[in-house]
């Protein structure tokens, strides 16, 4: 045969991938070929790929993984990209050769990196030269943690992600999960079974919506893979290209249809509120991108962008749960925090919190671990940071939303604002309890109400915050946007380094 | 049975649904007074109200159940 056919035939069979066999083409049903998720994912065809004819000595065509080079939005990023079709998308010797060698590409170019995977896991029948030694699938995670935080990693899970190849989705930056499609689990449900003798459905195990919903993993559930590729890219758009570079700042445009906010925010400050609309009145329109909008609702995490610039925002949620900080509620946040902080995107706090959940039920189960947690990544934080005093400021909820003692950049303050220790009812109980006690019953409701009144009079927003100046300023809410516009505009001259040690011991 | 849960811990409030009133997905059945907010237990269902299980002034926990659907 000639060379040159000779390649091309090679090639055009290791571009097909699977698909020929009706099993692996029965694989791809209600998906998107792999080399059609990078048309879609990426400006144009791939600058370039290696490795496309590993594997070809074993018949597995590109060793069941395609790894490119190409643009988004001008930018250049690298792809790691499963190919279901091709022995089911496991991972072989050649294929974690090929991961780990655009690992270290992606980190060495200082480029995004994201990981396209639909894999039924490792391959046994491959372990000896695999699993054991310094050069094996464990090297994937490895490099995963060494450039977490210096390159942007972003997980699209269109399919299963098994066993140990769920800490790939577990070690990136952001996950985003296709309902009904996507699964991470450690054991299946038929090892489940096996092992304890529970009968669990796939879904149910380790089904998208549960990860996005309970236990965290998932960031943004998607219905299809279109969508799932249109989220990471506009997920991307937020973030430079690495820690070393500041985030795009996009053309902006003044509200479409302002939103009176003096007329919004409750000022009752029992009744719920969704923050959600704050946001979207602050933030530049169409530009709000939530992670983990399932997940510890009564905490609303979102990328967003302020006069063009990317902001991401942290806040408080009275409609669910009251916005009290629970242990997941904690780690949602800490976690958002470290993401912004890595790429240089600005953080804004929008308080509403009457504090951290009390009872046997969370302390058993480590409340305090988990709000140091938040704490500590509030206290690291070194990125540009405002945090805004909506309702109630309370205790340690207060803290843990960036209070004025953690160092913000600026701590201000709606007129509705009600910054204390405790609330009046908490308080009142707690300085005149004995006083309480020694009144006749018929006079202690009427001495609660006077007690109460006085204490909410004393810790209004002016007496309290203004005048010790606890705050840099109270603003009307409808300035709000424009005063964080201007001030994210000055703050972003600021040069913050961490000084010089190995690591904090971090709580968690 | 399908049943709407405390979504959180606290003390009931207010009933705001009785046995027989027909309700939708996130409708309001009850409210809770718990760190000094007022919690909506929301319907996580559709359907009509058989039983109230708490009254006003009750103590409940996180996941205690609140009304069951018929």
């Amino acid at each position: 045969m000639d060379i040159y056919q000779k390649l091309e035939d090679k090639r055009e069979w290791a571009k097909q991938g699977g698909r020929l066999s009706e099993k692996s083409a029965k694989l791809l049903e209600g998906k998107v070929f792999v080399r059609d998720r990078l048309r879609l994912l990426l400006d144009d065809e791939p600058s370039f790929e290696d490795g496309l004819l590993a594997g070809v000595e074993k018949g597995v065509p590109a060793d069941a993984v395609v790894t490119v080079i190409g643009s988004i939005g001008g930018r250049k990023v690298a792809v790691i990209a499963n190919d279901i079709t091709s022995k089911a998308g496991t991972w072989g010797y050649q294929t974690f050769i090929k991961i780990t060698r655009f690992q270290q590409l992606a980190f060495d170019l200082k480029i995004p990196l994201i990981y396209l995977v639909d894999s039924a896991g490792a391959r046994i029948d491959e372990q000896k030269l695999c699993y054991l030694g310094r050069r094996a699938w464990g090297n994937i995670f490895h490099n995963q943690v060494k450039f977490s935080g210096a390159i942007p990693q972003v997980c699209v899970l269109f399919g299963p992600s098994p066993a140990g190849a769920a800490y790939v989705p577990a070690l990136c930056d952001v996950v985003i999960m296709v309902d009904k499609k996507a699964t991470a689990y450690l054991g299946s449900p038929r090892m489940v079974k096996m092992a304890i003798g529970e009968d669990v459905t796939e879904e149910e195990l380790g089904g998208a919506r549960m990860h996005c919903a309970l236990s965290g993993l998932g960031d943004v559930l998607v219905q299809n893979d279109e969508q799932a590729i249109d989220v990471a890219k506009r997920y991307l758009s937020y973030f430079p290209s690495s820690y070393a570079q500041r985030p795009d700042v996009a053309p902006t445009a003044p509200k479409a249809s302002p939103v009176n906010l003096g007329d919004v925010i409750p000022r009752n400050q029992n009744v719920p509120f969704d923050v959600k609309i704050l946001i979207d009145a602050l933030a530049d329109d169409g530009s709000v991108l939530e992670i983990k909008p399932l997940f510890a609702k009564e905490m609303v995490t979102a990328l967003v962008r302020m006069g063009g610039r990317p902001v991401g925002i942290v806040a408080n949620n009275s409609k669910v749960k009251g916005g009290v900080l629970f242990n997941d509620s904690s780690d949602k946040a800490a976690r958002f925090i470290w993401l912004c902080n890595a790429f240089n995107v600005p953080l804004l706090f929008l308080q509403d919190i009457s504090g951290y959940m009390i009872g046997s039920s969370v302390e058993k189960a480590g409340i305090i671990r988990h709000g140091a947690k938040l704490l500590s990544a509030v206290c690291e934080a070194t990125v540009p940071r405002i945090s805004v005093m909506v309702r109630k400021a309370y205790g340690g909820g207060y803290l843990a939303m960036s209070g004025a003692p953690t160092q913000p950049d600026a701590m201000l303050a709606l007129p509705t604002a009600m910054p204390a220790l405790v609330g009046p009812e908490a308080a009142v109980n707690a300085m005149y309890f004995n006083q309480i006690a020694e009144l006749p019953e018929s006079e202690r409701a009427a001495f609660i109400a006077r007690k109460r009144e006085e204490y909410g009079a004393d810790i209004d927003v002016y007496t309290a915050a203004a005048d010790s100046m606890a705050v840099e300023a109270v603003v009307h809410p409808n300035e709000l946007r424009d005063e964080l516009i201007r001030r994210y505009d000055a703050y972003s001259l600021k040069r913050a380094e961490a000084f010089e040690k190995r690591n904090p011991v971090h709580p968690v | 049975m399908k049943h709407i849960d405390s979504p959180m811990a606290g003390t009931v409030w207010k009933i705001v649904k009785a046995p027989g009133d027909s309700v939708d997905f996130g409708d309001t059945v009850a409210i809770l007074e718990s760190m000094k907010m007022e919690i909506p237990v929301e319907s996580s269902h559709s359907g009509t109200i058989a039983e109230i299980l708490v009254k006003e002034g009750d103590v409940v926990d996180e996941g205690t159940v609140i009304a069951r659907l018929a």
